[in-house]
């Protein structure tokens, strides 16, 4: 009786105020949307790093012939100072975070670029013109600038080069749309949260009537309470499933169709993704119906 | 049943007391009549009873709860085991007769076979068998009241308060509320009822509490409504 009961008065609630119900439906849709897109920016985020920095390496670019860099003006870095450096990586004071020391000499060089050339830049190349280098894995990526130190002025280096450093732009950038995204959705949360509040205040004002009788007749104050928290939960949860709909559709369409056939070379968000955020939609949106219920009920229907 | 001890109520810090060190006891199966010209404190009575004010000072028990040691979760039990009927009504315009009444036990978490057993044994208590499916502004102001008395009665309550049950209604309508009212005494429910209709209190001679500026003036068996009169 009492199940049917609530039902029945969520279900009029809502039919009554069925444009304020909407509004919340879609300013929770909105807001939630936000939530959930940052939160699968962070992610990819954190994908990408792990992807590359498991790939990218220190690389220690040695002397070619006509150099533009100073430290290389007496010439093409020789063999002697090609296992000085080794020894450095090998034995110094960073041999401890050094992982692995490949060797990659003109010829592998110009192979390798031969290999990635598809513009066919490579037939105005000579092996000659390509620069050895040694690639260098660290242990923890972060400790770069030690290893940097310790090779930078060794007679046959021009130049080192952190990988990490191609990336930080582009990092620094997805930061930034997360950062949006998570101020825009703290705004759409509030706004949901005054429409959660106005909308159930509406209708509690609404059914005055009938919660005065409810009092006077005895019945407890959850079962006042009830429909109008459920009304709230039930709208704000509608809202939640669109942002969740249209988060997984974004992925599906707009990432794993468009982006990843256009953009190859990263591995990207998947729906999988969308539905470890979802849960956690669905909990933000309920929390916010609750909070907003018990902040304007207790004052609508006191006992 | 109801008894007020050395009861004082103030609403505001200064202000004249709505009601000055007032004791009452009504006995199970009293017909009290509360009198008194509008603000004398008869509201102030009523909704201490409901536990809808707690008095300033002094002590109030109803159905033998203590209620300033009530807490506020078990307010709903006190109300159930009090009806209250009220000069409009207050019925629900988009129910039926029927629904209104058993909308009343639906609320309390009574089961549908429970409604649908008492509910037409007490539209036909107030006489109004034959019209559940009316909506409330299909009848008179009396019919109108005796819903409310049923709805108010439907769960059996032991007290039974009317506020002006009668104020909206023509003389002839009130006896007939009357009788019912008395139909309802007579099964052993407490009837107490805030009224400003001499007539009724003058024929009915009932015991009558008479309050005049929140002071407890009159308490007299089988009275009538003015002093003067007696």
């Amino acid at each position: 009786m009492r199940l049917r009961f609530i039902t029945g008065e969520v279900f009029n609630g809502l039919r009554r105020n069925l444009t304020m119900a909407l509004s919340v439906v879609l300013v929770t849709f909105v807001s939630l949307t936000f939530v959930g897109a940052a939160a699968l920016i962070q992610m990819q985020l954190g994908q990408l790093k792990d992807d590359w920095y498991g790939k990218v390496e220190v690389s220690i670019f040695l002397c070619p012939e006509n150099s533009r860099y100073e430290q290389c003006a007496v010439g093409a870095v020789t063999v002697d100072q090609e296992n000085q450096i080794r020894a450095v990586l090998e034995d110094g004071p960073v041999a401890s975070i050094v992982d692995t020391i490949y060797y990659e000499s003109r010829e592998a060089a110009y192979e390798n670029f031969v290999k990635h050339d598809q513009q066919g830049i490579s037939q105005l190349l000579t092996p000659e013109q390509m620069q050895p280098s040694f690639r260098v894995k660290l242990k923890d990526p972060e400790q770069f600038q030690v290893v940097a130190d310790a090779t930078a002025r060794l007679p046959g280096v021009e130049v080192v080069q952190d990988q990490r450093e191609i990336f930080s732009q582009l990092f620094t950038f997805l930061n930034a749309a997360t950062l949006v995204a998570a101020a825009l959705a703290a705004i759409m949360l509030l706004a949901a949260m005054l429409l959660i509040t106005t909308t159930i205040r509406l209708s509690a004002l609404s059914r005055r009537r009938e919660t005065t009788i409810m009092r006077m007749v005895g019945s407890s104050r959850s079962l006042i309470q009830m429909p109008f928290m459920l009304e709230g939960a039930v709208a704000a949860t509608l809202g939640a499933g669109l942002a969740i709909a249209g988060l997984w559709a974004g992925v599906r369409y707009l990432v794993a169709d468009w982006l990843s056939s256009s953009v190859t070379w990263v591995t990207y968000v998947g729906e999988s993704d969308v539905w470890t955020v979802a849960p956690w939609l669905l909990m933000i949106a309920v929390l916010l119906a609750t909070v907003s219920s018990v902040v304007t009920l207790g004052k609508y229907t006191r006992a | 049943m109801i008894r007020l001890d050395n009861v004082t109520k103030i609403y505001a810090r200064g202000a004249k007391p709505a009601l000055d060190t007032v004791s009452v006891d009504i006995a199970r199966g009293d017909f009290v009549f509360l009198v008194g010209s509008s603000g004398s404190g008869k509201s102030t009575f009523l909704k201490l009873i409901l536990r809808e004010e707690r008095p300033t000072t002094g002590d109030v028990y109803v159905a033998g709860r203590h209620l300033n040691k009530l807490s506020s979760w078990r307010v709903p039990h006190l109300r159930r085991e009090i009806g209250a009927v009220f000069q409009d009504f207050r019925l629900l315009p988009n129910k039926t007769v029927y629904q209104n009444v058993a909308f009343a036990l639906e609320v309390i978490g009574k089961s549908r076979s429970q409604v649908r057993a008492t509910v037409p044994e007490m539209l036909d208590l107030v006489g109004l068998a034959g019209k559940e499916k009316r909506l409330p502004h299909e009848l008179s102001g009396g019919e109108q009241q005796r819903v409310a008395i049923a709805r108010a009665f439907v769960n059996h309550p032991p007290i039974l308060l009317c506020d002006e049950p009668t104020g909206n209604l023509d003389p002839g309508t009130s006896i007939g509320i009357m009788r019912l009212l008395d139909r309802i005494n007579r099964t052993g429910t407490t009837v107490l009822m805030a009224t400003h209709d001499d007539e009724i209190v003058d024929q009915m001679r009932k015991r009558v509490i008479e309050l005049r500026g929140g002071e407890l003036v009159r308490d007299q068996d089988r009275g009538v409504y003015g002093l003067e009169r007696v």
